[in-house]
């Protein structure tokens, strides 16, 4: 061995060591994708793209990854960052993710270039589920919670099963994805600038669509307001609902009891983990956030 | 071929890499082959139900992590009659870790666990984030000698006692805990810190204080384990911070037997495994037949001029 060749135990062995004889049972790994592309999409939101393991790309929507995102300066990040698969594209082996660059990491996240490799491990957590009877189901996201939704729609739409997607957003240039919703149904998008993203104003896009029985089931992700009115919805006319939470996450695979939130069932709270009982639950049993 | 079993006490693992509590779970079978580990370390029960602290339970700090977590627990019994079945599944030993707050609670565990199929039992009475004041037995030296003697006097099952570095003086909490008749003690569980944010100038965590882990508190557990050997008999497992293979060197020269990982799964959830391999690689290179013969190895001189260390033959 020579001095400048990497040892397996260099700090932290990112990304160096390949476990002997893993099951093929595993389910997750950590892998290190190279980035195909990595694009502004506004102001605030990228959109990445990375080649994929084979494992990674059986990733399921409404499941997540945990990416260890470079540093955006010369500090180092000690914990990975959830993002949500935004959209699963087998044919060419990518993932793709959109995100909001908030804090260090995400920053970090963005300073990726393309050839760059980036450190995941997934596909993680319980995602979305399709019931083959439903016909048409009706999907709300606002903000980051538009991208979550993004593969469920996709999954609808080539089982056949009719999409609305209701995207809400500050303005026009944060209604992202449509073309995406677009391909899977119809795009109904609701903005800061002219009122239309009022929680009453969606409530009665969603009564109307209930009155033409085109709400088969709920999907919401992104805010809590939005989610308690469709919860609320839900119950009274008796549609079933997923709900995709979000919560700071140490592990993401479950042992740490780090990332939990409130749940109420037939009267009792419990408190359930988000990386691996979620990230998505049932809109009736979830309390918000 | 490198012998990489250590022995502790009656126990013997088939390598000294195990998880910390509270980082490991059967869950970890999503990513890892978990029969490779040298013993499971459940997550700490308590006798009935503990919700835990509310969240956000956890914050990223420079050098690891703060956490609060407060020991959530459906209960020892849900812990038998559930748990240790999943567990069951894989074969590395498997050691249970019980906390209370009172003396007679950790009798009545005890009790239980004489009677379960669980291989060791592991007593935590460091967890800094169940007592908001961050207080536990393993402050003190009699308590911690009581609980000890309570228990071993209640089980037959090999008894690790988990020390807390909040201790003012854990070399005596230690001797305390081999008088009462631990058969390991497991350095050490989390510093208790605090974290402010500076947006909202509120605490970062829902507990206030919390548990500090990770790379950073390296150096001061491993001085801790070097101490601790050098005062009592029984073997020491070492724990905190380890992230790489010369961390698990390090925690052996200065006296440990064995050491725990949390951490570092965390970051790469196949951390563990990729030590156990690159420790084997480790001993192979440095001409370590056995990696026991590193335990307590550590050469207690003044340190060599850097030419003269590349060129001694050691190992
Ligand atoms: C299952 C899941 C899926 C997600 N999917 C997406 C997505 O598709 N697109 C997207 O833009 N964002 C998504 N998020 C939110 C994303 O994880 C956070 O925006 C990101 O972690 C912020 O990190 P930061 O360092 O930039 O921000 P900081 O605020 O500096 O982060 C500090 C710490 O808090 C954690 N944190 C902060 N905000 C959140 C949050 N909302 N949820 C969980 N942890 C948080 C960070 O991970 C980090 O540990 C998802 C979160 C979860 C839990
Ligand atoms: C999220 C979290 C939960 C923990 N839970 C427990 C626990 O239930 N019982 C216990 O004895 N130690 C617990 N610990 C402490 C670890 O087992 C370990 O002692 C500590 O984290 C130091 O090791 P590390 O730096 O490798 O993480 C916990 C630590 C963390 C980070
Ligand atoms: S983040 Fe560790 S259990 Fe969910």
């Amino acid at each position: 061995m020579t001095a400048s060749e990497p040892f397996a135990s260099d700090p932290f062995m990112v990304g160096k060591h390949k476990p002997k004889d893993a099951p093929a049972h595993i389910s997750a790994e950590e892998s290190l994708c190279p980035v195909v592309s990595h694009a502004w999409v506004n102001a605030q939101y990228k959109h990445l793209v990375v080649e994929a393991s084979a494992k990674a790309l059986a990733v399921a929507p409404g499941q997540f990854f945990n990416l260890l995102c470079p540093s955006p300066d010369v500090g180092e990040l000690f914990f990975r960052r959830p993002q949500s698969v935004y959209r699963i594209d087998r044919k060419h082996g990518r993932i793709e993710f959109l995100y909001k660059c908030v804090g260090r990491g995400t920053r970090g996240l963005a300073t990726l270039q393309k050839g760059d490799a980036l450190n995941m491990v997934g596909p993680l957590g319980k995602g979305f589920w399709l019931d083959p009877a439903w016909k048409h189901i009706v999907v709300l996201g606002r903000g980051v919670g538009i991208a979550t939704l993004g593969p469920i729609s996709q999954l609808a739409g080539e089982n056949n099963v009719g999409v609305t997607a209701i995207l809400s957003a500050r303005d026009k240039d944060f209604v992202m994805a449509d073309v995406l919703f677009r391909e899977a149904g119809e795009v109904i998008s609701v903005l800061d600038t002219d009122g239309s993203s009022a929680v009453e104003n969606v409530e009665k896009i969603l009564a109307g669509l209930i009155a033409q029985q085109r709400a088969d089931a709920f999907f919401t992700c992104g805010s809590n307001r939005l989610f308690q009115m469709m919860k609320r919805l839900g119950k009274v006319h008796r549609i079933p609902g997923q709900v995709a939470m979000e919560q700071v996450m140490a592990c993401g695979l479950g042992p740490c009891y780090v990332c939990v939130r409130t749940f109420e069932v037939d009267g009792r709270q419990e408190l359930r983990r988000v990386c691996i009982e979620g990230p998505v639950f049932d809109m009736q049993e979830a309390v918000g956030w | 071929m490198v012998d990489m079993s250590v022995r502790i006490g009656s126990v013997t693992l088939k390598n000294p890499i195990m998880p910390g509590s509270g980082c490991f779970s059967t869950d970890l079978a999503q990513v890892m082959d978990i029969n490779r580990l040298g013993a499971m370390v459940a997550k700490t029960v308590s006798r009935e139900f503990r919700p835990g602290n509310p969240p956000p339970r956890a914050a990223e700090v420079e050098g690891g992590m703060i956490n609060s977590i407060g020991l959530p627990t459906k209960g020892i019994d849900y812990f038998f009659k559930h748990q240790v079945p999943d567990y069951r599944r894989f074969t590395p030993p498997l050691v249970g870790s019980i906390s209370a707050t009172t003396i007679e609670d950790f009798e009545a565990m005890a009790r239980d666990v004489a009677k379960s199929d669980i291989d060791v039992l592991e007593v935590n009475i460091s967890c800094p984030t169940r007592d908001p004041k961050g207080g536990n037995f393993a402050l003190h030296e009699e308590h911690t000698y009581e609980v000890t003697k309570l228990i071993r006097a209640t089980t037959d099952k090999p008894v690790w006692v988990k020390l807390s570095p909040n201790a003012g003086d854990i070399v005596a909490v230690a001797k305390a805990a081999e008088r009462g008749g631990a058969n390991a003690l497991v350095v050490a569980n989390t510093i208790l810190g605090l974290k402010i944010n500076t947006d909202t100038f509120r605490p970062a965590i829902g507990n206030k204080f919390g548990g500090l882990s990770g790379p950073g508190i390296k150096p001061i557990i491993v001085r801790m384990v070097y101490q601790c050997a050098k005062a009592v008999r029984i073997p020491i497992i070492g724990c905190g911070g380890i992230v790489k293979v010369e961390d698990v060197v390090e925690y052996m020269l200065a006296g440990a037997t064995a050491v725990m990982i949390g951490y570092l799964t965390f970051r790469n959830p196949t951390g563990m495994i990729a030590i156990i391999d690159g420790l084997e690689q480790w001993c192979a290179k440095r001409g370590f037949a056995r990696v026991a013969d590193l335990t307590g190895a550590m050469i207690d001189e003044p340190p060599m001029e850097t030419f003269a260390a590349a060129a001694a033959p050691i190992g």
